[in-house]
């Protein structure tokens, strides 16, 4: 099912549910009351919400630390993704998880995870668990360029391949691996090509056009579905804020960055929605949407109780 | 009650828990048609085909990660190590992802997942064959360690670690695999997390597991014959600890002697004895004792191997001082 002038709106509304939900994380960062650290998403909206929305609710996914986005257009909770990053016991994972472990296994979120490339083999996991179960659900796994790098994602490539796994790898090729270009650490930056060499089918596509990746993913999981294997997609795209706060951008030029701002993909999506006939006044309607989804998440939030400290002995087991 | 090697025990845990249970699948490399390098999966996939009873590359962190993953989407994975000291190229999926998932999601995901792997030395394997890990795994909150000596706990414990829900270390070792015993026919399993008095004795307690448990009871015939009787506790579980059991034969021997494979250095015998202060140090006539290997690679040749792990011999001496 292709995105439909109608649904490409409430994508829109979700991406900005996305981008509104980081700005507030970062005023609630500077007003000291988020713990840890923060790794926000911001210009990477596209990947998360043309990835997740074209795969269902009872696929699988996996993400990392920089995952707000892919949790929130997974379904997550947009309250109780709030309720977290402040540590309330109302939380997605009652305070214990906090920003870089987001999991909601009721929408298919397996989990972000803050080790770089930890969470593909629970992907590829998940996808085995689906084929040996005989069903048809996929698995996608999110993960950045710098991921490419480390061993257990390269073990993961193999395994996926050789066992056929209804996987859909999707890197989020946004040039930059914390404060370091990634050309300079990676032999082949193209890092679909290095998929290719598994043996994968793979495509580079346009990470800041939901579109794009929408159909990109929606064609891989029919094919994953029916039993055709792995899939690699790279989407291109461009991490707006730092890596994480209090990043000084040293690495890169303030003229690169209000360029890569002309091509974001909030921006291209509301260009493409009055394209296709929507007028200025939908595209407003629908940030207030988004901009009162958030206010009543943050009031949940705010609101909420924080865990009484005998909880933090609960749930190491079941 | 048939008599049974400790491999074989294994085998028919697996089968008969396979059995009944769709969920459970195995990993492992080698496991499939050559039945694991000591035999543990043998014929399995005859009977349940190369989907559930699946070769691996040789890639543990990744295959580690698949079993947490499937864990998660409804399966109950026995994931086979070829060796424990393997277990350290998988460690970030071990202890960072599949110890902490459950917690780190509030609870909303269970890892119920199993994680075989033989262990220890007395073979010759060398220092990157020969470890023993339960000491350092034990500092990892979010485990099940279970560490079975006899071919009838193998048997009852992995029924047990595979039906419960959350991610066990379970720990064989090599030397065992050929040792026989009698196992009970039929549906039995054993409760994770209770020791075992396997010799009562009214002079010390000896508190062992895994292959030492039987170097222990080796040393205690002997020293009946001197004239101490010892009382041989065998903890089949790390963790959680069975402390109670301990505490109450130490209140009847006021004495106590831990022996462990691995190194003694930060090991699970100064664990059990800082509780011990902790919790009855009354109840001690006199200073504990622990006996583990001594801190240096475990080595190849024999008498290298010997004089670093400890033997029946160190157990005997290691009592007869504390009379
Ligand atoms: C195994 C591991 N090594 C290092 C880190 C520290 N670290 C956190 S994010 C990051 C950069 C990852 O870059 P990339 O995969 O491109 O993703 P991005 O942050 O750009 O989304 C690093 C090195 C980590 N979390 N895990």
């Amino acid at each position: 099912m292709p995105l439909t002038p109608e649904r490409l709106q409430d994508a829109y509304r979700q991406m900005l549910v996305i981008r509104k939900f980081e700005e507030t994380i970062r005023n609630l960062y500077q007003q000291g009351k988020i713990r840890g650290s923060f790794h926000p998403c911001v210009g990477q909206e596209a990947t998360a919400v043309g990835g997740c929305w074209a795969v269902r609710k009872d696929d699988y996914m996996t993400c990392t630390y920089r995952g707000h986005g892919q949790a929130l257009a997974k379904g997550l909770d947009v309250r109780a993704a709030m309720a977290e990053m402040l540590g309330k016991s109302t939380g997605c994972s009652k305070g214990k998880g906090g920003s870089m472990h987001f999991t909601d296994p009721s929408v298919g979120l397996l989990g972000a995870n803050a080790i770089v490339a930890a969470g593909v083999p629970h992907a590829a996991g998940a996808a085995l668990a689906s084929q040996l179960q005989k069903k048809d659900n996929v698995a996608l796994a999110y993960f950045g360029e710098g991921a490419v790098n480390q061993g257990v994602f390269l073990e993961s490539l193999n395994l996926a391949v050789i066992w056929k796994l209804p996987l859909i790898l999707i890197c989020e090729n946004n040039l930059y691996s914390e404060m370091t270009p990634s050309h300079e650490t990676t032999s082949v930056v193209e890092t679909h090509k290095r998929a290719d060499g598994f043996g994968f089918e793979s495509i580079q596509v346009d990470g800041n056009d939901v579109e794009a990746m929408y159909n990109a993913v929606e064609s891989a999981a029919a094919k994953a579905r029916a039993g055709g294997g792995p899939i690699y997609i790279e989407a291109m795209t461009y991490r707006l804020w730092g890596h994480m706060m209090g990043d000084p951008e040293i690495y890169r030029t303030k003229e690169e960055v209000a360029k890569a701002k002309e091509n974001e993909p909030i921006v291209r999506c509301g260009k493409r929605l009055l394209e296709l006939g929507c007028t200025a006044d939908d595209l407003t309607r629908l940030d207030s949407e988004a901009e009162a989804i958030i206010a009543d998440a943050l009031q949940f939030a705010e609101s909420s109780a924080v865990p009484e400290p005998a909880d933090a002995f609960t749930d190491v087991f079941i | 009650m048939p008599n049974i090697t400790y491999a074989q025990a294994l085998n028919e845990a697996l089968r008969e828990e396979m059995k009944v249970d769709p969920r459970i699948f195995l990993m492992g490399e080698d496991i499939g048609h050559h039945g694991g390098i000591f035999r543990v999966t043998k014929d399995l996939i005859d009977e349940f085909g190369a989907e559930r009873v699946r070769d691996t590359p040789i890639s543990e962190s990744s295959f580690v990660g698949v079993g947490i993953g499937a864990a998660m989407a409804g399966m109950r994975p026995v994931v086979e190590l070829l060796f424990m000291d393997f277990a350290l190229v998988a460690a970030d999926q071990i202890v960072n992802q599949a110890a902490k998932l459950r917690y780190m999601s509030g609870g909303t995901v269970s890892i119920p997942m199993v994680v075989r792997a033989q262990q220890g030395g007395g073979r010759g394997n060398g220092a990157q064959h020969s470890q023993s890990f339960e000491s350092w795994l034990a500092q990892v909150p979010g485990l099940i360690i279970v560490a079975p000596s006899t071919p009838a706990d193998a048997k009852g414990l992995l029924k047990s670690s595979i039906r419960d829900g959350n991610p066990v270390i379970f720990i064989e070792h090599k030397l065992l695999y050929n040792t026989k015993g009698d196992v009970p026919e039929g549906d039995y399993s054993i409760p994770i997390g209770k020791a075992e008095v396997k010799r009562d004795g009214r002079d010390i307690t000896i508190v062992s597991y895994s292959r030492t448990l039987l170097f222990a009871l080796e040393a205690a015939e002997t020293l009946s014959q001197k004239g101490i009787e010892a009382e041989v506790i065998d903890l089949r579980t790390i963790e959680p600890l069975d402390m109670n059991t301990i505490l109450e034969s130490v209140k009847g021997t006021g004495r106590l002697l831990i022996v462990h494979e691995a190194h003694s250095n930060c090991g699970l015998g100064a664990e059990i004895i800082a509780r011990m202060y902790e919790q009855a140090p009354d109840t001690l006539i006199m200073p504990p004792r622990r006996l583990g290997a001594k801190h240096v690679p475990i080595p190849v040749a024999e008498s290298l191997e010997n004089a670093v792990l400890p033997q029946t011999s160190d157990i005997i001496q290691a009592v007869e001082a504390m009379f």
